[in-house]
């Protein structure tokens, strides 16, 4: 299968200060990432905080540039942001943002905004546009009256759908969804995580669905990434990952994850301080805070690599333990 | 749906609260229902007053030529000093004349005219300029915005009096040039406000967006960030407004600004101090008439700022 798009190895750095006179303090938000999704396929980025993950979805839609690697979309070699070429392709992918209520303009009705895709890449004429907003009105499921509405007269959910008929306009191939769900309440998550599988289902999008929630991720993901720092962790399928996470962050975050009845794996409490990118701490980035590090992985990086099911895995120990078993 | 839910709640309410005034027949909750009804409705008393003056002002500063009893430097020395109709004055001099014989009112009408051209246009200039100035240095940050930072910082450090003393004294003194001069007044918290605005903007929300719909940079600061940051830059203009009126006739006053024979409201007040005791009508025309001007750019700023926000309703 072709893929859609392509990071390879991309690293994002941002400096950081600390104190009034202190030197800047290189930050590594992404860390050799490299990831790809084909079309009409889910790739779901799961992570605490802080490790990354909206980073990395920037740098897939080309909104930052990565300091190393490359970023390819169908094949090419993304533009740089800001240019015409830039802007151009900005119809073929779109970002779901996690603030409904801040990325849409509260002066401006509904309808005009989600024209505006339609407006800005010179896409059919009045009546074509007004046409194609109720279309898409009613793809996401809101009536046709709220198009005239502003958004704070909308409720949360109907935000967010707007948010998604504006991204839809232009028939994007590639939505990266950050978070799109976290700011509203569970019976309309499921609503809207339900609207996107069926809207990727009917015009095969390939999706990059950013969150915190495994549960969610693992429902509509074809393909999990587990980051850790800056770094993919863990990669593979969402049922095998969750069935059986191979890496001990991956094993510790499942654990979390509140469920009905006996619990399959033992509630792991993570110890230690948070991760703090500005502070990596040597070998591998996990190992101050995982029950089972070793010498080895206080010292030496783990590469990610295959294990025997294909998923891929970022630990020393996972390899071993996996073989041996 | 729910917002026609909400709508049909407050219809209910309200109509509640005029049951149960009508029921008590209090005074207090008869007013208030009248003060909200008067704010959902449209304008309450005192902008209408303001309007109207303003509108005053600006058909007395258009028409000034025909409304003019006489010509202002007509000079009638022997009816120096006559005071208005009502303080022992004649029906020929309604406002009554100055230390020349010349019509205080014609002067005013004239003074008017100068006066709100000035305001206006300096006030025009410095919101234009200085919001071009704040989004330039949202949009390409780096160096650009620093050198726009250390321009607004250098306007802000120096008293504008003394750069307007300055400029006045080496080029001369033309009307234009002292418009001008007024629009740099005060540019430097447009330019604030419109890069701190735009650039939180441009970090999250409705301008970044925006732009990764594909949008070119003129559309997102002209077409998105421009009318939601509006409401902030009409408060701030017309808080600078009263301001320059001021600056400028604190400059005529000291002699900088218009220059006789042609008058402005802050000339007549500067001229007119010397018959404060003797003839005080001379500087309490002008004086009113700026204090009027200001308050009423104020009043109807501060309910615009309101009206111009679709959350507040």
């Amino acid at each position: 299968m072709t893929k859609l798009l392509e990071l390879d190895g991309v690293s994002r750095t941002y400096s950081s200060r600390s104190g009034l006179f202190g030197a800047p303090i290189p930050v590594r938000a992404v860390d050799g990432v490299s990831l790809s999704v084909a079309p009409g396929r889910t790739l779901g980025i799961v992570g605490e905080s802080g490790c990354g993950k909206s980073t990395t979805g920037r740098l897939a839609l080309g909104l930052e540039r990565p300091d190393a690697g490359s970023v390819r979309f169908a094949g090419a070699p993304m533009p740089a942001p800001g240019t015409a070429a830039w802007r151009r392709q900005r119809a073929r992918m779109q970002l779901v943002f996690q603030d409904p209520l801040g990325a849409l303009d509260r002066r401006l009705p509904i309808a005009r905004q989600i024209a505006e895709p339609l407006v800005v890449h010179g896409i059919g004429n009045r009546a074509e546009r007004e046409a194609r907003v109720a279309a898409l009105l009613a793809d996401v499921g809101l009536p046709a009256e709220l198009g005239r509405r502003h958004p704070h007269e909308l409720s949360g959910g109907q935000r967010q759908r707007a948010v998604l008929a504006r991204a839809l306009a232009t028939n994007p191939s590639l939505l990266v969804c950050d978070e799109p769900i976290s700011a509203l309440d569970v019976s309309i998550q499921a609503q809207v995580v339900n609207m996107l599988a069926d809207l990727q289902a009917e015009r095969g999008i390939a999706l990059i669905f950013i969150s915190h929630d495994l549960k969610v991720v693992r429902q509509v993901s074809h393909e999990v990434a587990v980051m850790y720092l800056g770094r993919v962790v863990e990669q593979g399928d969402p049922d095998e990952i969750f069935a059986e996470p191979a890496h001990p962050y991956s094993r510790a975050l499942v654990s979390a994850v509140p469920s009905v009845g006996p619990r399959r794996i033992e509630r792991i409490v993570l110890k230690g301080d948070p991760p703090n990118p500005a502070d990596r701490p040597s070998g591998c980035a996990f190992h101050p805070r995982c029950p089972l590090a070793t010498a080895q992985c206080r010292a030496e990086s783990p590469a990610l690599r295959p294990l025997v099911d294909g998923r891929l895995v970022a630990c020393h120990l996972a390899a071993t333990r996996r073989l041996v078993a | 749906m729910s917002a026609t839910q909400i709508d049909g709640a407050t219809q209910i309410d309200s109509a509640g609260q005029i049951d149960g005034a009508g029921i008590n027949g209090a005074g207090i909750e008869g007013a208030v229902v009248v003060a909200a009804r008067q704010r959902r409705r449209g304008m309450p008393v005192a902008v209408i007053c303001a309007l109207v003056w303003l509108a005053a002002m600006l058909a007395v500063a258009l028409a000034a030529d025909s409304l003019r009893p006489y010509s202002i430097t007509a000079i009638d020395l022997r009816a120096r000093l006559q005071p208005p109709v009502g303080f022992g004055g004649s029906l020929r001099h309604l406002l009554g004349t100055d230390e020349l014989g010349r019509d205080v009112l014609s002067r005013l009408i004239e003074s008017v005219r100068v006066s709100v051209l000035i305001a206006f246009g300096a006030t025009a200039i410095a919101a234009t300029f200085g919001t071009t100035m704040g989004f330039i240095a949202a949009h390409f940050r780096g160096l650009v915005e620093q050198a726009v930072l250390v321009l607004i910082d250098f306007q802000a450090s120096m008293p504008f009096l003394i750069v307007a003393l300055a400029v006045l004294a080496f080029f001369g003194n033309s009307l234009p040039l002292l418009v001008a001069l007024m629009g740099l007044y005060g540019w430097e918290r447009y330019a604030r406000i419109a890069r701190g605005l735009a650039i939180a903007a441009n970090a999250q929300g409705y301008a970044a967006a925006v732009r990764q719909i594909g949008a070119r940079p003129l559309r997102i600061y002209l077409g998105h960030v421009l009318p939601n940051i509006a409401s902030t830059l009409i408060v701030s203009a017309t808080l600078s407004f009263p301001e320059i009126v001021l600056l400028e006739s604190g400059l005529s006053f000291l002699g900088l600004g218009v220059q006789p024979p042609m008058t402005s409201l802050g000339n007549m007040v500067g001229f007119g101090r010397e018959y404060i005791t003797r003839a005080p009508w001379i500087l309490l025309a002008p004086s009113v008439t700026i204090v009027l001007t200001t308050l009423c750019v104020s009043l109807l700023g501060d309910w615009l700022r309101d009206r111009l926000d679709p959350t507040l309703s």
